[in-house]
C-alpha cells in the first residue's frame, strides 16, 4: 500500500503485532529517519525560495491525497476538487474577517464546511458513475465559485479577503520555516490518516466499490454509506487544505480557484499514478515543481526576452503536453516508473521474475 | 421582445456548440471536453486567413473553416486514436490535457490581447432592426441561419447518407460495425472533424461579432449542459436544451442577477442529473463504469 522501499527477501510476520506495525523492517526505519532527518535539516539550509516551493508541495500533498482516496481508492471521479478547496479557504477568511475569529476556530469549521459539501457533492454519486459523476462535481464547483464570487463582490473584498496570519500562543505565524513544518505536519498526519483508512475496513470496502459495485453489495458492504464516506472524508480533508491554503498565502481570492486548478489535481493524481499513496505524493511534487522546471529552462535559452510575457502560455503549453504523454505512454504514472526500476534491480541479472517458485 | 430574440441567439450559439459534444459522444462515448478550445482555435484560424487574404472575406471563411476541419481530423489520428478503448477517464482526461495544451499556444502564436477578425477582414455589423422593436446584429442573424443550416445538414447526413448510416452503425454498436467492415478510425475521425468543423463555426462567428478573447472556451464549456440536458447522444436534444439553457440564463440574468450569467446552465445541468441523468431525449444506457 504504501511502502515506497522494495523487499526482496522473505520477511514473514509471526505475531499480529509486526503484521500492523507500519515500519516493519530495519531498512525501513533506517529510511524513515533518514528521510525525517533531511526534512527537518531542509529549512535551515533552503533559501525561502526552496522553502516556499516546499510549502507549496506541502500544501498540494494534502488536497492530492485526499484526491487520490476518492478517485483513486473509492472509484469517485471528482472535477470539483478546487471548488471544495475553494469552501475551505474562503470559510477561513470570512470568519478570520467578519468576526476575526482565531484559526482554532477556523480549521475546524473549514472542516464542516468540507464535511457538509462532500455530502453534496456525494449525492450524486448515489444516481450517476463515470462520465455522469465527474460532469455533476464540474458541475458542484462552478456552484461553488459562483457563491465565493457573490459573497466578495457584495461584500465589496472584489479584490479578495486579506486573511491575518494565525496566532499560536502570542506568536505570530509569518515566518517560513514555522509554516514549514506547519505544513509539513499537515501532511504526514494526511498521509497517515490516508493509510491507516486505507488498511482498515473503511478502506476495504471504498476498493470493493470501486473494484465491482454489485459484488460490494453482495458482501454486505453498504455502497451509498461509503460512497458519501468516501466524498465526506476525502472534501474535509481538502478544505483544510484550503484553509491552511488562505493562511499560508494570506489572501483568498476566487480567481485562484478556477477550474484549472482541478485538472491541475486531478493530474497529480495521473502523472504520480492511480491507486497509489505515494503516487498521489510524486504526482503533487511533479506538478507545482513543473512550472518552476520549465521557467528554468526557457531561461536557458538564447532571446528569453521575447517569451518572457507569454511564460504562462508556455507553461499551459508544456503542461498539456506532460499530461497527454503519461495518460498515452504512462497510465501508470510515476509509480509504475518506479516499480519498474525497482523490479529490474529485484530481479538482477534476470529480467523477468522465474517461473517456478515464485510466489505471485 | 428583445429578450425572446437574445434567447434565441444565446440558444443557437449553445446548440451550434452543444452538437459538437453529442457528435462525438454519440459516435465514440467520449466527453470532448476540449471543444471550447477547438472552438477557440477555429476563431483564431480565421483570424491568421483574415490577416492572410485581408481583402476577401469569403475566401478567409471557407480557409479557415477547411482549416478547422483537418484539425479535427489531426486531433483524432495523432491523439484520440491510441484512446478509443481506453477507461472513460482516461479519454476525458486527454481532451481536458488537449484543451490547455490549445490554450498555451493559441496566447503564444496569436498573443492573450483581445482581437477582432472582423476589422481585418473589413466587415461591417450592423444592427438590424426586426419586428416588434427589437435588435439583432448581422453576425448573430448569420448565426441563427447558420445553426439552422448546420443542424439540418447534420440531420439529413446521419439520416440519408452511407457515411451518416455508418456513424449511427458505429455509435450503437462498435464492435459489431467493425465486424461487418465499416472502418472505425475513418468514422471516428470524420466525427471529430465534423465536430470541431462545428465548433469553429460557432467560434468564428462569435468572433466576427463580438472579438477573440482568451476567455472564448468558457463558453464552450456553458454550452456542454446543453448537450446533456437534450440527451447526449441526440441532436435534436441539442437543440431543444440548448433552449431551455439559453432561456434559464437570460430570463435570469434579465429578473434575479447579472453575475448568475456564468452559473445558471451549470444549475440547469444539476437539476437535469438529478431527474434524468440520460437527458430529455437520450437514451437510457446503463451509465458507464468508471
Amino acid at each position: 500500500m504504501f511502502r515506497p522501499a522494495p523487499r526482496a527477501s522473505g520477511y514473514f510476520h509471526t505475531a499480529y503485532d509486526q503484521d500492523l506495525a507500519l515500519v516493519q523492517t530495519r531498512t525501513e526505519r533506517l529510511t524513515l529517519a533518514l528521510l525525517i532527518a533531511v526534512l527537518a535539516m531542509f529549512p535551515f539550509i533552503a533559501s525561502p525560495f526552496a522553502l516556499d516551493l516546499a510549502c507549496q508541495v506541502f500544501l498540494a500533498c494534502v488536497g492530492s491525497l485526499s484526491l487520490m482516496l476518492l478517485t483513486g481508492y473509492a472509484g469517485q471521479i471528482s472535477l470539483g476538487h478546487a471548488g471544495l478547496l475553494a469552501a475551505g479557504a474562503f470559510t477561513t477568511g470570512i470568519l478570520a474577517r467578519e468576526v476575526s475569529a482565531p484559526f482554532w476556530i477556523t480549521l475546524p469549521c473549514s472542516a464542516i464546511t468540507g464535511i457538509v459539501l462532500g455530502f453534496v457533492f456525494g449525492l450524486p454519486s448515489l444516481r450517476l458513475r463515470g462520465l455522469y459523476l465527474a460532469v455533476s462535481t464540474l458541475a458542484l464547483h462552478f456552484v461553488v465559485i459562483y457563491i465565493g464570487g457573490e459573497y466578495e463582490t457584495k461584500r465589496g473584498f472584489s479584490t479578495g479577503i486579506v486573511v491575518e496570519p494565525p496566532s499560536v500562543a502570542g506568536l505570530r505565524m509569518s515566518d517560513g520555516r514555522a509554516w514549514y513544518f506547519v505544513l509539513l505536519a499537515a501532511a504526514a498526519v494526511s498521509l497517515l490518516i490516508c493509510i491507516n483508512l486505507l488498511r482498515s475496513r473503511s478502506g476495504r470496502a471504498f476498493r470493493a466499490v470501486h473494484a465491482r459495485e454489485t459484488v460490494a453489495e453482495a458482501l454486505g458492504i453498504h455502497i451509498a454509506a461509503y460512497k458519501l464516506l468516501a466524498f465526506v472524508i476525502s472534501s474535509s480533508m481538502t478544505s483544510v487544505a484550503g484553509c491552511l491554503f488562505a493562511y499560508y498565502r494570506g489572501f483568498v481570492s476566487i480567481e485562484a480557484f478556477d477550474l484549472f486548478l482541478s485538472i491541475q489535481y486531478v493530474a497529480m493524481i495521473i502523472i504520480g499514478g492511480m491507486g497509489s499513496l505515494l503516487g498521489a505524493i510524486l504526482g503533487a511534487a511533479f506538478v507545482v515543481l513543473f512550472p518552476y522546471v520549465i521557467e528554468g529552462m526557457l531561461n536557458l535559452l538564447p532571446n528569453v526576452e521575447k517569451l518572457a510575457g507569454d511564460i504562462f502560455a508556455v507553461n499551459y503549453l508544456a503542461f498539456g503536453v506532460v499530461m497527454i504523454i503519461f495518460l498515452v505512454f504512462e497510465p501508470l504514472g510515476l509509480v509504475g516508473i518506479w516499480h519498474r526500476l525497482q523490479n529490474y534491480f529485484l530481479l538482477w541479472p534476470f529480467r523477468y521474475r522465474p517461473l517456478s517458485g515464485s510466489r505471485k | 421582445m428583445q429578450l425572446a430574440v437574445n434567447i434565441v441567439v444565446l440558444s443557437s450559439i449553445y446548440a451550434l456548440i452543444a452538437c459538437g459534444y453529442v457528435l462525438i459522444y454519440r459516435v465514440s462515448r467520449v466527453l470532448n471536453l476540449a471543444h471550447g478550445e477547438l472552438m477557440m482555435l477555429g476563431a483564431y484560424l480565421l483570424l491568421t486567413t483574415a490577416w492572410l487574404f485581408s481583402g476577401h472575406p469569403a475566401i478567409a471563411l471557407s480557409a479557415a473553416i477547411g482549416l478547422s476541419l483537418v484539425a479535427g481530423a489531426l486531433v483524432y489520428i495523432f491523439l484520440m486514436r491510441r484512446m478509443t478503448g481506453e477507461m472513460v477517464l482516461a479519454a476525458i482526461l486527454t481532451t481536458v490535457a488537449l484543451g490547455i495544451l490549445i490554450r498555451g499556444f493559441v496566447v503564444l502564436v496569436w498573443s492573450a490581447q483581445q482581437q477582432y477578425p472582423a476589422q481585418v477582414l473589413a466587415v461591417s455589423n450592423p444592427s438590424l432592426a426586426l419586428p416588434g422593436g427589437a435588435r439583432i446584429s448581422q453576425w448573430s442573424a448569420v448565426l441563427v441561419a447558420t445553426t439552422l443550416i448546420v443542424y439540418a445538414g447534420l440531420f439529413s447526413f446521419l439520416r440519408f447518407g452511407r457515411w451518416g448510416m455508418r456513424t449511427r452503425a458505429a455509435g450503437q454498436n462498435a464492435l459489431l460495425a467493425a465486424q461487418r467492415g465499416i472502418n472505425l478510425h475513418v468514422v471516428y475521425a470524420l466525427a471529430w472533424s465534423l465536430s470541431t468543423l462545428t465548433g469553429a463555426l460557432a467560434g468564428i462567428l462569435i468572433a466576427l461579432d463580438s472579438g477573440i478573447t482568451g476567455g472564448m472556451p468558457v463558453i464552450g464549456l456553458k454550452a456542454f449542459p446543453a448537450a446533456l440536458v437534450g440527451g447526449l447522444d441526440s441532436l435534436a436534444g441539442a437543440l431543444v436544451g440548448s433552449l431551455i439553457v439559453a432561456a434559464a440564463e437570460v430570463l435570469l440574468i434579465y429578473y434575479v442577477d447579472p453575475l448568475l450569467s456564468d452559473v445558471v446552465p451549470f444549475l440547469v445541468l444539476i437539476a437535469m442529473l438529478v431527474m434524468r441523468p440520460w437527458g430529455l431525449f437520450g437514451t437510457r444506457e446503463e451509465l458507464d463504469r468508471v
